[in-house]
């Protein structure tokens, strides 16, 4: 095991002590690096990102087996998405308590917004907001792990394909897992019809909730529908790219890049009380009547959540 | 009931050679032939070498006579180089495997079959679920090269396993191996100094170290495990970061110019490159192995990571980009920042 060294930054003053690096420790970014008394943030933040370049080019990290990578997703792709969420959409988040602190989970939500910067959204709240910093494994649609570039980062950002073998695997290993049921149908909805959940797909994350013995957690995003209206689509170009949707917006392709940037809208998620799911058991994942009144329940509950949100909103932006 | 008369097929290959050595060994195996087209170059110990081809009759003669309760088929080969073709390639393998099977069936001397086959049966694909256990079905069937051969093979060991339920039949799907002897495409494609990926694409692979692997397939033979296993090292490494490991930079090409590139790879016969394996940098592929570790009672002595450094160090591969050049060079930079702005800082 190679020896990590301490980067001295301030001309040799701060003390080097080598020290054993952590390889399984995804917060090891600011761990190798002991700074001097006087060592400013800056130097310090500059001595992690040295030792995380480091890390990069020696290929010394470590993935899960579902292609996790927990030193890129905090040290680049949550520090990205941060601005966004604090100071773009300016998020506020509700009901934080209602997820659990350890142990497998079922975050369930509506998806919206012809681009998917809620699932993003998301698992910067949970991360950011949750006492115990927690990462949502989302579980994303086939043709995200068709897309070049795009495969490859949801994965590293701890994503994996929407099946009832990967959600069960994360939850029993006691992971928090996010679903947006509605999945095309939800983010490709025209503008006219926002915040109207469409069908919950067959309920499928009910059954893997159930086999794995985990709470269902109802999690309601408003403010996503608005960033892209989705007014428009072009069917013919979509099926030709094989494409869900492709989506026309006020803005797009009308000013072209520009176009491309979403509206400010103020947002707002909400944790909702958890449906326990233990006392049911395993086999009531092969009831499907069961499985059924769960689904409509959950989404009940999210559809209710979200007129009373939008209720209490007092405009779109602000 | 103990192994005691062998007959290990591929024996003048690395693994067959390796295993023969093994099992030469050991004191319960009263008798091991080893077959193989070519004699075997290694040391396998007290191995009787019989030069037949599998592919022909006589293979049932060689396992009438020496009345062989143990059939270990380890002669699936994965690239056309040695063979000459991949029409030979498809021969040895499908028309080799009915040979064998057809004389397995036949003799009533055969109580085990152990048959080494590979991860690839599950094909890759963008579908796939993280972790294949053995009874999921791949989501695209393979449809060319080493990885469809495995398929038609493991039909027919299952044909057999139904003809012949008498016969314990012990299937092996094996994850790359690598370590620091063997010599495989794979070992191959890393030891290339630019090394090729699919742009856009950073796959999960899982490798195996051939000590583990060497282990498995003897206590298959000499223990009774009857049943189908994945065999691989635990965790997965990005190709991306296999890549770095070993010192080697990466190149990558757009998956359309990806085909037209592993043709002219597989004309100067360096590395192979079929369709499958550019499935498999495409979109990886990683395997459970919780029934190798409960049901069949082994734990690999290395994951994947600790496999793929242990064929680093073995290879003796030295990093084209030097970390600590890099480091040096950074750290330079961040000096002069450092000072720069800690002197604004202080003004």
């Amino acid at each position: 095991m190679p020896e990590a060294r301490v980067i001295p930054l301030d001309g040799g003053r701060a003390q080097t002590s080598p020290r054993r690096r952590k390889t399984d420790k995804a917060d090891a970014v600011l761990d190798p690096v002991l700074p001097a008394p006087e060592a400013s943030d800056l130097e310090r933040k500059l001595a992690g990102a040295l030792a995380f370049v480091r890390r990069r080019i020696t290929g010394d990290y470590s993935v899960d087996d579902f292609g996790f990578d927990p030193d890129l997703t905090d040290s680049v792709i949550l520090p990205v998405l941060r601005p966004l969420y604090e100071k773009y959409f300016r998020i506020e988040v509700r009901g934080m308590e209602n997820v659990p602190a350890e142990g497998g989970a079922l975050i369930v939500a509506n998806h919206s917004g012809t681009v998917p910067v809620d699932s993003a959204m998301t698992t910067v709240a949970l991360h950011d907001h949750h006492p115990a910093k927690r990462h949502l494994r989302m579980l994303a649609a086939d043709l995200v792990f068709t897309m070049p570039i795009v495969a490859p980062t949801a994965r590293k950002s701890g994503a994996t394909l929407a099946c009832n073998e990967d959600a069960e695997r994360l939850m029993k290993a006691g992971e928090l897992v996010g679903v947006w049921p509605e999945g095309f149908k939800g983010i490709g909805k025209p503008f006219r019809e926002r915040y109207k959940l469409q069908r919950f797909g067959r309920g499928g994350f009910v059954s893997a909730a159930l086999r794995a013995g985990v709470p269902i957690v109802p999690c309601s995003i408003v403010g996503a529908e608005e960033i892209y209206p989705l007014v428009g689509n072009i069917p013919a170009l979509a099926r030709a790219l094989g494409l869900p949707y492709i989506p026309i917006t006020p803005f797009f392709p009308l000013l072209g890049p520009l176009g491309l940037l979403p509206l400010p809208s103020k947002w707002i998620i909400e944790f909702g009380e958890p449906i326990e799911t233990d006392k049911i058991g395993p086999e009531g994942a092969d009831d499907p009547m069961l499985v059924f009144n769960l689904t409509d329940q959950v989404r009940e509950n999210i559809q209710q959540t979200l007129y009373k949100l939008l209720l209490a909103r007092r405009s779109v932006f602000f | 009931m103990s192994a005691r008369v062998v007959l290990v097929t591929g024996v003048s290959r690395y693994l067959g050679g390796r295993l023969a050595a093994e099992l030469s060994a050991d004191p319960s195996i009263d008798r091991l032939i080893g077959v193989d087209v070519v004699p075997p170059r290694a040391d396998v110990g007290r191995t009787e070498f019989v030069r037949a081809d599998i592919r022909n009759p006589i293979i049932a003669k060689v396992i009438a006579s020496a009345q062989v309760d143990t059939v270990v088929h380890m002669s699936v080969i994965a690239t056309p180089f040695g063979a000459g073709g991949r029409t030979a390639m498809k021969e040895i393998n499908v028309i080799g495997t009915m040979q064998l099977l057809a004389a397995c069936q036949k003799a009533p001397s055969v109580r085990k079959l152990v048959v080494k086959s590979t991860t690839a049966v599950y094909g890759s694909s963008s579908r796939d679920p993280a972790l294949f256990t053995e009874n999921m079905e791949p989501r695209g069937l393979p449809r060319s090269g080493y990885a469809k051969d495995s398929v038609e093979v493991e039909g027919y060991v299952r044909g057999l396993g139904r003809r012949r339920p008498d016969v314990d039949v012990t299937l092996l799907r094996f994850a790359n191996f690598i370590g620091p002897t063997i010599d495989t495409p794979l070992t191959r494609y890393f030891a290339l100094p630019v090394v090729p990926t699919v742009l856009g694409f950073d796959p999960r692979v899982q490798f195996l170290h051939e000590e583990d692997g060497l282990a498995v397939l003897r206590r298959a033979v000499i223990e009774d495990h009857r049943g189908t296993f994945n065999v691989a090292g635990d965790g997965v490494l990005l190709l991306s970061q296999a890549i770095r490991r070993a010192g080697r930079t990466s190149i990558g090409i757009p998956s359309p110019a990806v085909s037209l590139a592993g043709s002219l790879f597989r004309r100067t016969g360096l590395v192979d490159f079929s369709p499958e394996q550019l499935r498999f940098l495409q979109f990886g592929r990683g395997v459970d192995t919780t029934r190798l570790r409960t049901d069949f009672g082994y734990q690999p002595q290395h994951d994947t990571v600790s496999a793929f450094d242990a064929f680093v160090t073995g290879m003796g591969l030295t990093p084209i980009i030097d970390a600590d050049r890099i480091e040096a060079a950074g750290r330079t930079v961040a000096a002069l920042a450092g000072v720069g702005l800690g002197g604004i800082g202080r003004a």
